[in-house]
């Protein structure tokens, strides 16, 4: 078993990404990467609402018709997603003044709806569990990554306000690496999104051509 | 699975009633913390409007309500010391870029400004934000002005043949805040006695 564990955590994270693979999420991953801090923190509200409803689904797919299970789906990611928002803006309220407005957007992300339908629906729960983390940490590390590209290159700064996210013992992360005045602004608007998210694509599939790996096409795996 | 479209129906609908009563007893559990999250974020704005040194009350219970246009009205927060009333703070909101620009205007008894700060904004990042304390003390500037000092015509940018600075690039930003403000303090100078005075009933 333990070998499957290691399987997911190695498909979540890298040979079937969610983003740099699977190219699903488009939408936050383009709302919310105009820096790394951003992008870490709707990767990781992301996680959460991701590992929750592939427990429940897991949990519950004996209950769940063939006919009715895209709706409940559905119901079940939408609860989470008002769950994190609700305890968010009453117990960390200065990550929600960042992050609130995009919190909702997390149900218009098709990733966790995928991940419920090809894997959660079919499996036990605890890997259901393991597939949703690793999936959902999968997405944060892409979402920082391409955060922190566009920020670097759009504002010269690397994780502005991560204090704000993590707490004041993260003061140390926030960099100035090039002078005010030096971005190129294009890049923190939504072009810059779309030509960062592409450029890391083919990255990932260099490296992976390099290791001699065969190249998997977008969508060709179970999730579609 | 032949079951009929009852069944199914009943499956959807217990899973809907499960999680709408978890959905019922989160909103429980985070109702008065997220109220009392809103009145903290409210008290912030306005310290940063209305210096501490000239009220000796509670803003946010010191509320009168103006009606403005029909169908609106405008919630002022009122700064008092020893019974009079020393300042106002309201809501201003302009026209930006990109939507609306949400500000807190604070006026002294005087109808000069004491503090603009932008609350809520969609402008565009590096062009536009500079309207933020943040990133520019661009919005600094307005303390102490008042509707005739500059005189009227010259509440505009200067592009428009006022006296305040544009930034770069970003010209209908500042136009939409200018104009807010402006308008913010025609506002005041309309309702100034609605505003400043104090029912002796009431107290």
């Amino acid at each position: 078993m333990s070998d499957s564990y290691g399987t997911i955590a190695r498909d979540g994270l890298w040979d079937n990404n969610g983003v740099l693979v699977m190219l699903l999420g488009m939408c936050p991953t383009m709302a919310m990467t105009n820096t790394a801090t951003n992008g870490l923190g709707m990767g990781l509200a992301t996680a959460v609402v991701m590992a929750a409803s592939s427990l429940l689904v897991a949990a519950f797919r004996r209950w769940i018709t063939q006919e009715v299970r895209i709706p409940v789906y559905i119901l079940i990611v939408a609860s989470m997603v008002t769950l994190v928002d609700l305890a968010m803006n009453a117990w960390m309220h200065e990550l929600y003044k960042v992050l609130g407005l995009f919190i909702p957007l997390i149900v218009s992300n098709c990733l966790p709806l995928a991940r419920l339908e090809s894997f959660a629906a079919r499996e036990p729960v605890l890997p259901s569990l393991a597939d949703g983390l690793f999936m959902g940490i999968g997405f944060t590390l892409a979402l920082t990554a391409i955060g922190a590209v566009r920020e670097v290159l759009g504002a010269g700064t690397l994780f502005a306000d991560a204090a704000l996210l993590l707490g004041p013992a993260f003061k140390f992360m926030e960099l100035r690496l090039l002078p005010e005045h030096m971005g190129i602004l294009m890049m923190i608007l939504p072009p810059g999104g779309f030509l960062v998210t592409g450029l890391l694509v083919v990255a990932k599939r260099m490296v992976d051509v390099r290791a001699g790996k065969p190249i998997q096409m977008a969508g060709a795996h179970s999730a579609g | 699975m032949n079951r009929g479209f009852a069944f199914h129906g009943a499956v959807l609908g217990l899973f809907c009633l499960g999680f709408g009563a978890v959905l019922a007893v989160t909103n429980r559990l985070t109702e008065a913390d997220i109220a009392a999250r809103a009145t903290e974020d409210r008290q912030a704005s306005l310290g940063q409007v209305i210096p501490d040194g000239i009220h000796d009350n509670d803003l946010l219970a010191d509320v009168v309500r103006i009606p403005a246009e029909p169908g609106r009205e405008v919630t002022v927060y009122r700064a008092m010391e020893k019974g009079t009333v020393t300042g106002v703070a309201y809501e201003v909101s302009g026209t930006g870029y990109a939507g609306k620009i949400r500000m807190m205007l604070g006026v002294g008894a005087d109808g000069r400004v004491l503090g603009v700060r932008v609350l809520a904004h969609r402008e565009t990042p590096g062009l536009g934000d500079k309207i933020e304390v943040k990133k520019s003390d661009w919005i600094q500037r307005f303390a102490g002005l008042a509707l005739g000092d500059p005189p009227v015509e010259k509440w505009q940018v200067k592009k428009d043949g006022g006296q305040f600075d544009q930034f770069t690039g970003a010209t209908i930003t500042p136009r939409g805040v200018v104009a807010a403000i402006r308008d913010g303090l025609a506002f005041f100078s309309e309702h100034q006695t609605q505003l400043t005075e104090v029912r002796q009933d009431v107290r």
